[in-house]
């Protein structure tokens, strides 16, 4: 079915696209790889008289790694987050949660911007940048601001990005020694939103035991959820079974998923509890061989 | 809202007159009238509109039409030089990759991107790059068998071209 009625903008800059945004206000909203927004449109539970596509906008698409970590411009697209490998060997979670985020074609369309800033608490991403402490840049006509992906993610579908804004960047800091990701994933079937979702991110010290962990849920609240009181239970901790029962208790305290189409909330839970374990393993395994 | 768009389709250059509202899919069998790319479920999961935008494989009923202004786009019509079937086309007949057709035109892109990527797949990395695309009749086996005997055929032309040469 087609979208309801609207007018298109293609700014080929930043400065034309906040003109736009500037004029139209709140009858205009962003469109990027539309991998998101145009289901809504087409099956109009979202419309909206101006939609400024920023996809022609150039200097928007590269991936610069640099000694600081990495810099992804927002309308890299979830496949070419996925090929690229030294994303892949910095941070892993990044690339287990692209290769698994819809289908290869949805990727080759969608957006890591707008996998962030539609703000779907479904949505792979949230959770990995959370863990991984990754910034956003958000321009506005005659200036930017830079907002942590901690507090970036508000309710759902919503987040901070204030009408007039872009996001333009993601700014991943690099990881230190020691220091590995992970993202897993339950889904009912190929190409499908989670069950449920984590991420973990962990510095190991020196002597190998645990500096520092993070762990973020997705499809497990109205928002993207960081689980809470993780370092008092692994900091100085070696053994992978003297923690794993604690940190998945303390990942299903931290949820709040409710009954839906993937499942109840006692299934979620059991479900979290299980990929908490097994993705503090993996992450553990990731950083003792780095 | 209408709005002037081109496109280069299948190598030709079209200059149409579009509503903002149309979908890719809508463009490509409506006003260019290549009826070849199918509208499955409308709904982004099914991949029977799957065409090639920009050298890579995407869903063309989750595309604006106006979002493909000035970018080159391969369907199904395209693959094939004059009469002769693109060898994918063959592989997918000599393998009975199809039952009813329906998914099929969207099964050939998908295939075509990825065999432009990958010479060589593996049957697990046939599975995952077809994860988008669904087919109710044939079970995927014979599908997954026409891709690795489409991999085969290309390199013998491949080969056979090579030779023509020398
Ligand atoms: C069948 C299907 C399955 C899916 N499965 C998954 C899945 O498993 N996991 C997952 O994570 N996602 C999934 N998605 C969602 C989708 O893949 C992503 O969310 C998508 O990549 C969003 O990016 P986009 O560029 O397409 O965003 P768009 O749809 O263009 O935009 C999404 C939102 O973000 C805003 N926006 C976009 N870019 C910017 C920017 N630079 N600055 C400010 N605001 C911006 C838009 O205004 C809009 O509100 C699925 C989608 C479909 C259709
Ligand atoms: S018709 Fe486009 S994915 Fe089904
Ligand atoms: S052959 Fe009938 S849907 Fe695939």
């Amino acid at each position: 079915m087609n979208p309801r009625e609207f007018e298109y903008h293609a700014p080929h800059s930043l400065d034309e696209a906040f003109s736009l945004l500037g004029k139209y206000g709140d009858e205009s909203k962003i469109l990027a790889g539309g991998q998101s927004l145009i289901p809504l449109m087409k099956s109009r539970i979202f419309s909206m008289p101006h939609i400024i596509d920023i996809g022609k906008i150039e200097g928007l698409r590269n991936i610069e790694i640099n000694k600081s970590g990495a810099r992804i411009g927002s309308l890299v697209t979830i496949s070419d987050l996925e090929s690229e490998r030294e994303i892949a060997e910095l941070f892993p979670a990044i690339h287990d949660a692209a290769s698994q985020i819809a289908d290869p074609l949805i990727r080759n369309a969608g957006t890591i911007g707008g996998n962030i800033a539609h703000g779907d608490p479904g949505n792979d991403l949230p959770a990995v940048l959370v863990t991984l402490g990754a910034v956003f840049v958000l321009r506005r006509s005659g200036g930017e601001r830079t907002a942590d992906a901690s507090k970036f993610f508000i309710d759902t579908l919503e987040t901070d990005v204030h009408h007039g804004e872009i996001l333009t960047e993601i700014v991943i800091p690099r990881p230190g020694k020691k220091t590995a990701s992970a993202y897993l994933k339950a889904k009912k079937s190929a190409g499908d939103f989670s069950i449920a979702g984590i991420s973990t991110c962990i510095s190991m010290e020196k002597d190998g035991s645990i500096g520092s962990i993070r762990m973020a849920l997705t499809s497990s609240g109205p928002k993207v959820i960081e689980v809470t009181g993780l370092e008092e239970i692994c900091k100085g901790k070696k053994d992978y079974n003297s923690i794993a029962e604690k940190v998945s208790v303390a990942a299903v305290s931290s949820a709040k998923p409710s009954d839906d189409f993937y499942g109840t909330v006692q299934y979620k839970k059991k479900v979290i509890g299980i990929l908490a374990k097994d993705c503090l393993k993996l992450a553990m395994e990731r950083a003792e061989k780095r | 809202m209408e709005r002037k768009v081109n496109f280069n389709i299948n190598g030709k250059k079209v200059d149409l007159n579009i509503d903002s509202r149309e979908l890719l899919v809508d463009v490509i069998r409506d006003h260019i009238t290549l009826k070849g790319t199918r509208i499955g479920c409308d709904t982004s999961n099914c991949g029977a509109c799957t065409v090639i935008v920009n050298g890579k494989a995407v869903k063309s009923c989750t595309m604006l039409g106006v979002q493909a202004d000035g970018k080159e786009i391969i369907t199904i019509e395209g693959i094939t030089q004059g009469e002769e079937l693109h060898p994918i086309q063959k592989a997918f007949m000599e393998r009975h990759g199809m039952q009813c057709g329906y998914c099929t035109s969207g099964m050939i892109m998908t295939a075509y991107w990825l065999l432009s990527n990958r010479k060589n797949p593996s049957d697990e990395e046939i599975k995952r790059y077809f994860s988008g695309n669904l087919c109710r009749c044939t079970g995927y086996q014979d599908i997954i068998d026409s891709v690795r005997h489409a991999s085969e055929l290309m390199h013998s032309e491949e080969e056979k071209i090579v030779v023509e040469q020398r």
